[in-house]
């Protein structure tokens, strides 16, 4: 091991090992005092953030080539890390509210980032392979953390199945890949597939890690388990895993299918149409009929997964790939700055017992608590897709990535998917502010926090979003 | 920074500051709520004046252009682009305009959540100056869209009994056009390599299979907002629901930024697919003339006759817009005014005596005119105008409409303009019928029972300057015709006739 080979995973390496210090430091914290956990955790993100931030502008691989520090990574890494933050803030009240308080809360999410992070980064299967383990393994455990909930032990034990069998997927596809170019490293796949080495294992191959990342990112139809385990894992759990396991996800699907696999995009484009336009279908319209805020979201998440999908359309097209995949970051940050918002507000209303999640709880709420319903209203709009939020800026760029492309009937469907999504977006803007009721929330200043924080980078961004262009634009120029 | 000390900077956002400073009052002041929205659109229309005084109506090019660069990378050439011609500057000052005479319309009637009533309003008037200042596609997106949530919120708010469905619908409806229209736009952009609209003109004729289809999307866009028949139906509910004020701005200004957006999109870049639509506009505008003026006549609530009168009227802009010529795009232009005007008025009237008794059916009504003498004057007056009356404003339009759709070439038939002068007579038949119902005639059940008070000073104050302008325009025209002339001329030379 080199120190260049350290120096692309130090910042990983930081936090693994912070994480393990904490596991063993929390049990010295009297279980009063867990805050103290959930703050230490917070600064061992917060320094791996500033590791991150060192890196932007390096390019290095480490470990023969298993491992990079790109733009793209960097990119990647402190969204997955702000994520972080913005979720242990959220959950710091809402699990001590609810009676889930344990230092382990903190530190799974600290071991599901570093794994998260180590997707972004990974450029040979299998240390993607290692990665989504060590992402999925500490969020089953997250989702089953209100046990003996028994939603909550129902969705752990059912992502997990769902998990470990996509990950099966994942590890089939690996195989069939290898034994078609003989190697797993991204760049020696595509050097092997652009000598014309058998293609229809390495098709076949790079479809079924298309399944097992489907089921990570929730794309139809690989979205079954979604609504119920978002609706069933506390909502802190959520907003993080709908938040972070999309993004290392897409992450993975756009570092492995823009670097590995261009030579087959003939065959799997069109299957990467059906699949973002199918998604964004089910999801929206399954959307329409929930009553419960939860699951809504949960369809809502699965619906832009499709629009995220779009991005990846386009692949083969070596003049609007750079494009497609700036525009599917750009709209990863909005998507991730929105959804944390939205999941807050429905935190501040959430009550023991999975009482207050329903759309109706709503009503009332611009009377009694105005600021609230407001930064609401940003979210829902945003993900509509409507000024003056980010959400607009996103489906613009991607939209137009889309349309560059040539695929001017998918942008279409995005369009008109997003005309039924405004309807039951609206439908809790018409709750809070055209319904009479009587709400209560908890109001819990890092909660607060989060909720003003995102609301405003929702708007203001929308405003001035040349920097995150041109960060995003940055972050993908060497990656081909 | 530079971009905050443009005139036109100034005039599409002064509103904000209202907003700004209402945000931090006391919600229970009302009255100083009241004052300061008041005074915040007053000062906006003395803007507009000022802006109007600035403005050299000689010229037909862009004036008072703002533009900078805004978002400018990955080729996307996004501009901060505000500019003022012939075809907007009426628009901007009816904007400006309306929106006081709609604050004042609200002292009495709006009495719940008065500061988040004003604070939509005057969100909403920044979004409108928008729609008809932004020269750049992104931009006018932007603000085309943004005038949805404030609507969506005033309909939903403070509106009638079935409010929540009118507002809902409002919102689907015009969006789902406004989807095609971003396909179109992004599509323009990439093509043109920029999003700024005088540069997509002056880059060239857009191959024509293609136009087509843009086209047809932006015109699935500003059909829906015009309405056009037969996408309409979103009218009705969104007028009668919404609230006066609500009303008078929906009519007054938003249906203008349907037809505007034809003016200043969809002629000058798809100048081939213009001239082959015009037929077809010109045959849907005409059903739209002679549906709305039959539809209205069977109306029993008032609020929805005049609704579906604007379908009738907004048909004869479509038709005139669509004639191609100097005189029916000008006379398109000056009726969108007249329309904003005298529709305005009626929705205005209608509201101050629906405040005293709640009902808006006409045969409930019957001899008014005995009761209230001012406002059966005045509602007079305004009736005759929508109707189309020569020395009032809404048949200079009309003519000068009907006269470039019968000279027409790009229609070729000018049977169209015959039909539609048949819609003129029919504004005639259900106006008076309306009229006659309402305020003459034996006194009817409400006219009986309640204490009905004539308007009072405020009331009169607030449909004044609409009368002052209904006869001005009527009579005295050209000042008006002047300011659009240059840019019109402009705008037909172009097209390929």
């Amino acid at each position: 091991m080199t120190q260049l080979d350290f120096y692309t995973i130090l910042p990983l390496t930081v936090l693994t090992v912070w994480a393990c210090v904490l596991l063993l430091a929390d049990l010295f914290i009297p279980k009063d005092r867990k805050g103290i956990t959930a703050f230490l955790s917070a600064l061992g993100l917060a320094v791996t953030l500033g590791l991150t931030i060192t890196q932007v502008g390096h390019e290095n691989t480490g470990f023969n080539n298993m491992v990079v520090v790109d733009g793209f990574a960097a990119f990647i890494n402190i969204l997955l890390l702000a994520s972080g933050l913005l979720g242990i803030a959220l959950a710091y009240g809402y699990i001590k509210r609810m009676g889930l308080e344990r230092g382990e809360y903190y530190i799974l999410m600290l071991f599901s980032i570093v794994g998260m992070m180590l997707m972004a980064q990974a450029s040979d299967l299998i240390i993607v392979f290692l990665a989504l383990e060590l992402l999925s393994i500490p969020l089953y455990v997250l989702a089953a953390f209100a046990r003996p909930n028994l939603q909550s032990e129902e969705a752990g034990v059912k992502y997990f199945l769902l998990g470990a069998f996509s990950t099966g997927f994942v590890v089939y596809g690996i195989a069939l890949i290898y034994g078609a170019t003989g190697t797993t490293s991204l760049s020696g796949i595509f050097f092997a597939a652009s000598n014309g080495t058998s293609s229809l294992l390495l098709t076949i191959g790079a479809a079924l890690l298309l399944v097992g990342f489907g089921f990570k990112v929730a794309a139809v139809p690989f979205h079954m388990w979604t609504p119920d385990v978002y609706q069933g894992s506390p909502t802190a759990v959520t907003a993080f895993m709908s938040s972070g396991a999309k993004i290392a996800g897409f992450a993975a699907l756009l570092r492995v299918f823009a670097t590995a696999f261009p030579s087959i995009a003939v065959d799997i484009t069109p299957i990467l149409w059906v699949l973002a336009a199918l998604t964004m279908i089910v999801g929206n319209i399954s959307a329409i009929s929930q009553t419960n805020i939860k699951r809504m979201l949960a369809y809502s998440s699965i619906a832009h997964a499709g629009y995220i999908l779009m991005a990846f359309v386009p692949y083969g097209n070596k003049e609007v790939l750079p494009i497609s995949i700036a525009a599917g970051l750009f709209y990863l940050v909005s998507y991730a700055v929105t959804n944390f918002g939205a999941w807050s507000v429905v935190i501040a209303l959430e009550k023991a017992e999975g009482k207050g999640l329903e759309i109706s709880d709503f009503a009332g709420l611009a009377r009694k608590y105005p600021a609230l319903a407001i930064a609401m209203t940003v979210f829902m709009l945003s993900f509509i897709g409507f000024p003056p939020t980010l959400g607009l800026v996103g489906k613009f760029y991607l939209f137009r990535a889309v349309i560059a492309g040539g695929y001017t009937g998918l942008a279409i469907i995005g369009g008109m998917t997003s005309l039924v999504s405004a309807y039951y977006y609206l439908r809790v803007v018409v709750n809070m502010y055209m319904h009479e009721g009587d709400p209560t929330i908890e109001s819990e200043e890092w909660l607060n926090f989060t909720i003003a924080t995102t609301a405003i980078v929702t708007v203001a961004l929308s405003f001035v979003p040349q920097w995150l262009f041109v960060m995003a634009s940055t972050a993908v120029l060497r990656l081909f | 920074m530079k971009f905050l000390f443009e005139p036109l900077t100034l005039l599409t956002f002064f509103p904000l500051l209202g907003v700004i400073v209402l945000l931090f009052m006391n919600s229970e002041a009302k009255t100083a709520i009241r004052w300061v929205a008041m005074v915040t659109s007053l000062l906006t229309f003395g803007i507009s004046l000022w802006v109007l005084s600035q403005f050299n109506a000689s010229n037909p090019d862009l004036q008072l252009v703002a533009k900078y660069s805004w978002i400018n990378v990955a080729g996307w050439n996004i501009y901060y682009y505000l500019a003022v011609d012939g075809l907007s500057i009426l628009l901007v000052l009816l904007t400006a305009f309306l929106t006081p005479i709609s604050l004042l319309s609200t002292w009495t009637a709006v009495e719940e959540r008065v500061k988040d009533f004003m604070i939509f309003f005057l969100l909403l008037e920044v979004g409108m100056m928008g729609v008809f200042l932004a020269q750049d596609l992104f931009m006018f997106y932007v603000f085309w869209e943004f005038t949805l949530v404030p609507m969506y919120f005033l309909i939903g708010l403070w509106g009638g009994p079935r409010r929540i469905y009118a507002a809902v619908k409002f919102f689907l409806y015009t969006m789902a056009g406004s989807i095609l229209m971003l396909v179109a736009i992004l599509w323009l952009g990439i093509y043109g390599n920029t999003f700024s609209v005088p540069d997509l003109i002056a880059k060239g004729s857009i191959p024509a299979g293609i136009q087509w289809w843009l086209f047809l999307a932006f015109t699935a866009a500003f059909a829906i907002k015009v309405p056009m028949w037969p996408l309409h139906s979103w009218l009705p509910d969104a007028h009668v629901e919404a609230p006066t004020a609500g009303s008078v701005i929906l009519a007054g200004v938003l249906l203008k930024m349907g037809t505007y957006g034809f003016l200043r999109f969809n002629i000058p870049l798809f100048p081939e697919a213009t001239v082959k639509a015009a037929p077809w506009i010109a045959l849907f505008a005409t059903i739209g003339i002679i549906y709305g003026a039959a539809v209205s006549y069977a109306q029993k609530d008032v609020k929805k006759l005049v609704a579906y009168s604007s379908v009738s009227h907004l048909g004869f802009v479509m038709l005139g817009m669509f004639a191609l010529n100097v005189q029916g795009v000008s006379g398109a232009i000056l009726q969108m005014i007249n329309h904003g005007l005298s529709t305005g008025a009626l929705f205005l009237l209608i509201g101050m005596v629906y405040e005293q008794t709640h009902t808006r059916e006409i045969k409930v009504y019957g001899g008014l005119w005995k009761v209230m003498p001012i406002f059966g004057t005045i509602m007079l007056i305004a009736s005759l105008s929508s109707m189309g009356l020569p020395g009032l404003n809404g048949f200079v339009g009309e003519f000068t409409i009907l006269l470039g759709a019968f000279g027409s070439k790009a229609i070729g038939n000018p049977w169209y303009a015959g039909i539609s002068a048949i819609g003129v007579i029919m504004a005639a038949v259900y106006i008076l019928y309306m009229f006659q119902k309402m305020f003459l005639g034996p006194a009817g059940e409400i006219t009986q029972h309640h204490q009905l008070k004539d308007l009072n000073w405020r009331e009169i104050l607030t449909v004044t300057p609409l009368l002052i302008l209904m006869f001005w325009i009527g009579l005295y025209p050209a000042p008006f015709f002047n300011l659009i002339a240059p840019a019109v001329e402009k705008l037909i030379s172009a097209l390929p006739l």
